[in-house]
């Protein structure tokens, strides 16, 4: 029987790769019976829909844009680097 | 060819800059990534006409967030950093001796009304900003730049277990801040 620390483990562990079968039916198992672990996965997802949302919404805010200064400052660095070739 | 240059920077330069935004947090960082990728695309101008210049300078982008990300890993130990015996009570605070939940975990959704919405993503996002520098990281590699879990391993030349342990933290982390400044009492 796993422990929620262990269960918490697998569930965060089954985001980056497939859990073996043995794996995936202890923790379905435990998920059975534990609410806690159920909103601990749950909790995760909002986390990871969150956080691509967080992505999509700066590389599609037009507002933001490379600052001016950081502009000059890149093509002085591309003229110089230029003459030294 | 430096008119070329100019005109990318122009062209795509924003793009570029909230592309590296959007996943470094940083905006000097972002600013350095962009420059990085221009002198790369100048020195080594291996541009096909089968794709867009935009996609050509985004692969480089690319690129070049990994390598500053794995230099802020390099800068100090793996195993300085996280307690490698994943099974170690040490490893987190988050659960007693006999591995329950010290505090369960609460109920938390995204919001669907707009101004919710961003409030509880600006919550979230302070939150990331809290992590330890080298989980933001990998985490950031991970669950934002959505790469691969073997190649995340391959590219900061860290083992399967120490990738586990750092997400592992780094959700547990953040979960936990969520918890504390997005659910009220
Ligand atoms: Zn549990």
């Amino acid at each position: 029987m796993l422990t929620c620390q262990q269960a918490s483990q697998l569930i965060s562990q089954s985001l980056d790769h497939p859990l073996s079968w043995y794996e995936l039916m202890q923790l379905r198992l435990h998920l059975m019976m534990c609410g806690a672990c159920n909103r601990f996965r749950k909790q995760l997802n909002v986390l990871l829909v969150g956080l691509r949302k967080i992505r999509t919404n700066i590389e599609n805010d037009s507002a933001i844009q490379l600052p001016l200064d950081a502009k000059t400052r890149i093509v002085e660095k591309l003229k110089s680097n230029q003459h030294s070739q | 060819m430096s008119n070329n240059v100019n005109d990318w920077l122009n062209d795509h330069g924003d793009y570029l800059y909230r592309f590296a935004l959007a996943r470094l947090k940083d905006t000097h960082q972002a600013e350095d990534a962009v420059q990085e990728t221009m002198l790369a695309a100048i020195k080594n101008n291996s541009f096909e006409g089968d794709s867009s210049i935009r996609t050509w300078l985004t692969g480089i982008l690319k690129h070049k967030i990994i390598d500053m990300q794995r230099k802020l890993i390099r800068e100090q130990p793996v195993s300085d950093i996280i307690d490698l015996d994943a099974s170690n009570e040490s490893m987190d605070d988050f659960f007693d001796k006999t591995g329950h939940w010290l505090d369960k975990p609460q109920f938390f959704d995204m919001p669907d009304h707009a101004l919710e919405q961003s409030q509880f993503l600006s919550v979230l996002d302070a939150c990331m900003q809290k992590l330890p520098k080298k989980l933001k990281a990998i985490f950031m590699l991970r669950d934002v730049h959505e790469m691969e879990n073997e190649n995340i391993c391959k590219e900061l030349d860290i083992t399967p277990t120490n990738a586990w342990v750092m997400l592992y933290r780094a959700r547990m982390g953040l979960r936990k801040c969520l918890e504390m400044n997005w659910v009220k009492g």
